[in-house]
């Protein structure tokens, strides 16, 4: 469906290699750096699981011994795989539980040969779990030949979050069976900030349930179930997001969750955390992501939630050029983007529906091959059910008119309530109406050349190139400092998290993103 | 006209209307357990208007009726706004005056709510429905801390900027998180800092009841749809106004908007 808006590519070239400047410097930074999160992820993968009496993850206590001793600027690998061979551990949780309670002391190897012998030791261990990644991405594939794609696009997506996973899981059943292609559950409130991901299966959340392992395969077998039963497959997606970006990565791969959130800057705007820190877990999580064959779904709406959606509709095109940029460079490929963007144009706002269209349609023409995540309206969503629900019709008419990937179900009684059964089942209906009334009418529909739609599209455009250009010359970190996004500043050298970031020593060794950069 | 009821197209008519839903499914006894419910909840007569199962076990009724009740608009306890409402620049020109420097405020989403939606819309610069937040007040010093503060840091740092004010907002009530949140805050504060030194204490959110000041033990409450320059108003009109004196005794009807 490209070519509707006549965009010029010189333009849309220009934006890519601007974005390319002011992501650069930013990837150089990750990959000169580490942090707790990406070394634990990698003692996940190495096979370090369950938690302490307290419910502090054994990764956690490991890496904190390892610290402890040696720092982090070496990653973890060396230290520990040094130790199960000086100690004679060959169970590396074991080990971490004698670390934990003191008994083990670490060292960086010394000696050549130690250094290699333990290099390989990590090589291996690492390399089972990315065994077990890869054969769940085998089975999704498997899966999907089996049961069978959505039929329609935009495929469906539907939350459910009651803070207890065994009552997620008949919602997300109940959900899937309804219509949802796509099932998240929301994380409970304060996730994000928690710098250990909690252990089991969990029945206490607030405003939504813990990602553990365990749940995430809890929720996958269910809806294993149910997409033998539809003859579906329903996807789960989950969030690699907050200070355990790269664990939860790596836990999404080992138990098949398909879709993860995974924005490059929304832990930044949104939760506080610290630039540094964020870059460098996200570009692990990412390369863990597209190793997985999990397609991320990244943030933008949220800018819009606090600034205007029509005076910073450039700033969600510049995040998605970041986001796209960041993605490549870590791996991913074009159909694991799920950019995002939303319908957040305050309806008070005269031809607020024809500027949604223009800005939808130019993500389309942006990321023709990326299956964008389009969000529905949240902050303009009063209480006035009946208002809501009609704002959530044209909201879903845009998704249909525009190609998006993912339609992520809009609720009439957003900010009111979470979301009753009843009300779910309104949206659905909403969603239904709109797909069977009007699901093919972009073929009908051309905006007029050099009409209100193409003229705003263009205009969205130039001032995200012109915004690029102004962060390429002053660096993303600084433009982050200034609050260019969401009107939120955050400097580099603050936020939460930042003590859990080291910048490389010489001799520095990750098996797990050596493998992924292979 | 002090006793009224609900209108429908007629006065005096009484008619509402209902939806819910009811853990059966949809057949003629489904809907005679609506009706029976719509009576009990004193529609008389009951119209069955919708009915549709959902899933297995559910079915969403919508019904309309006619209610008795009546309303006496005269014993209806509200809080009025008990401050005059000024704008930006008088904000400004009234803590030059009287306080001769800029009125330090502190805000944030304590506890584990992340939701800044309402903090932001009151402090960012950006504002809500057209009106700018306190960030744009010039004579307003504003620290805004985002989310999943801990109550301790919010003290901490409301000591460090010798808060004037601290607006906490809080978005998540699920088990009563926002009412929990705002006690151990509100205890707190009492507790570092004598009466007098402590800084004005506002909590802000779509469902707190704006009566629940004195027990929450704050000095105010702001509810939906609050905007920045009303905040603002009250900020000038009670710190401006007590120079010296601790906070007058705080009473549920006290708070405003």
């Amino acid at each position: 469906m490209a070519g509707k808006l006549n965009l010029d590519p010189t333009v849309v070239a220009k934006a890519r290699r601007l974005a390319e400047r002011a992501g650069g410097p930013v990837v150089e930074l990750a990959r000169s750096h580490t942090t707790v999160s990406v070394e634990r992820a990698v003692l996940r993968l190495a096979g370090v699981h369950g938690a302490d009496s307290d419910g502090i993850p054994w990764v956690n206590r490991l890496v904190d011994a390892v610290r402890a001793d040696v720092g982090l600027g070496h990653g973890v690998s060396l230290p520990v795989f040094h130790a199960m061979r000086t100690t004679g551990v060959d169970d590396i949780t074991v080990l971490a539980q004698k670390a934990a309670a003191g008994a083990v002391r670490f060292a960086v190897p010394a000696k050549k040969a130690e250094a290699t012998a333990a290099r390989r030791a990590a090589k291996r261990a690492t390399g089972d779990g990315l065994k077990v990644v890869d054969r769940r991405r085998a089975e999704r594939d498997r899966l999907i030949k089996r049961y069978g794609d959505p039929q329609q696009r935009p495929w469906i997506y539907l939350i459910v979050a009651t803070g207890d996973i065994y009552e997620d899981i008949p919602q997300a059943q109940a959900a899937a069976r309804a219509g949802a292609d796509i099932i998240a559950v929301i994380r409970s409130t304060g996730q994000s900030l928690l710098d250990y991901v909690p252990e089991g299966a969990t029945r206490e959340g607030f405003a939504g349930t813990y990602a553990t392992q365990e749940n995430f395969r809890l929720m996958r077998a269910a809806l294993d179930v149910t997409s033998k039963e539809l003859g579906r497959y329903v996807r789960l997606t989950n969030y690699a997001s907050g200070l355990c970006m790269p664990e939860m990565a790596a836990m999404a791969g080992m138990e098949r969750l398909d879709m993860m959130l995974n924005d490059s800057m929304y832990g930044i705007l949104f939760r506080d955390i610290n630039p540094i820190r964020t870059f460098v877990d996200q570009r692990f999580s990412r390369q863990v992501h597209a190793r997985a064959g999990i397609i991320i779904n990244t943030g933008e709406d949220n800018y819009l939630t606090t600034a205007d959606a029509v005076e910073a509709a450039h700033t969600v095109t510049v995040s998605q050029l970041l986001n796209e940029f960041f993605a490549h460079e870590a791996g991913l490929a074009d159909w694991q983007l799920g950019l995002g963007h939303a319908f957040e144009i305050n309806p008070e706002v005269p031809e607020s529906f024809r500027l949604e269209l223009a800005h939808a349609l130019l993500a389309r023409e942006l990321f023709p091959d990326a299956p964008l995540k389009w969000m529905p309206p949240t902050k303009h969503m009063t209480g006035d059910v009946f208002r809501g629900n009609l704002l959530d019709g044209f909201f879903n008419l845009v998704g249909a008119l525009t190609g998006q990937g993912i339609l992520l179900v809009g609720m009439m009684t957003e900010a009111v309530v979470t979301p009753w059964l009843s009300d779910r089942d309104i949206a659905l209906q909403n969603v239904r109406y709109v797909l069977a009334g009007a699901g093919n009418l972009h073929e009908d529909f051309v905006p007029a050349p050099g009409g209100f739609i193409q003229q705003r599209a263009e205009r969205v455009l130039s001032e995200a190139v012109d915004l690029l250009d102004r962060i390429a010359d002053d660096t993303l970190l600084n433009a982050i400092a200034d609050g260019t996004f969401g009107i939120m500043k955050r400097p580099a050298d603050r936020g939460k998290g930042l003590d859990g970031v080291a910048k490389h020593e010489d001799g520095y060794y990750n098996p797990v993103t050596e493998a992924l950069e292979a | 006209m002090t006793i009224i009821r609900p209108y429908g197209d007629t006065t005096g008519d009484g008619m509402v209307q209902l939806s819910f839903t009811l853990p059966i499914p949809h057949d003629k006894r489904a809907e005679g357990a609506a009706l029976q419910l719509a009576g009990k909840m004193g529609m008389d007569p009951a119209m069955l208007v919708h009915a549709k199962q959902m899933g297995d076990g559910f079915t969403f009724f919508v019904v309309y009726g006619k209610v008795n009740h009546l309303v006496d608009t005269e014993k209806v306890v509200v809080v009025e706004r008990d401050f005059p409402l000024l704008s930006a620049k008088e904000v400004n020109a009234v803590i030059k005056r009287r306080l001769r420097r800029r009125l330090n405020v502190v805000g944030a989403c304590i506890g584990t709510d992340a939701h800044t939606v309402g903090i932001d819309a009151i402090l960012n610069l950006k504002g809500i429905a057209g009106e700018k937040g306190l960030e744009y007040y010039r004579e307003l010093a504003v620290t805004n801390m985002g989310a999943q503060v801990s109550v301790p840091e919010l003290v901490e740092t409301a000591r460090a900027q010798k808060a004037d004010a601290v607006l906490v907002s809080q978005v998540v009530t699920q088990r009563d998180a926002h009412l929990q949140n705002t006690r151990a805050m509100s205890a707190a504060f009492r507790e570092a800092l004598p009466e007098g030194k402590r800084p004005l204490l506002i909590v802000g959110g779509p469902r707190f009841d704006e009566l629940m000041a004195g027990e929450l033990g704050v000095d105010r409450i702001f509810g939906r749809g609050t905007t920045p320059r009303e905040v603002a108003s009250y900020l000038v009109h009670a710190l401006t106004a007590r120079p010296t004196a601790p906070p007058p005794p705080l009473t549920g009807t006290k708070a405003a908007l």
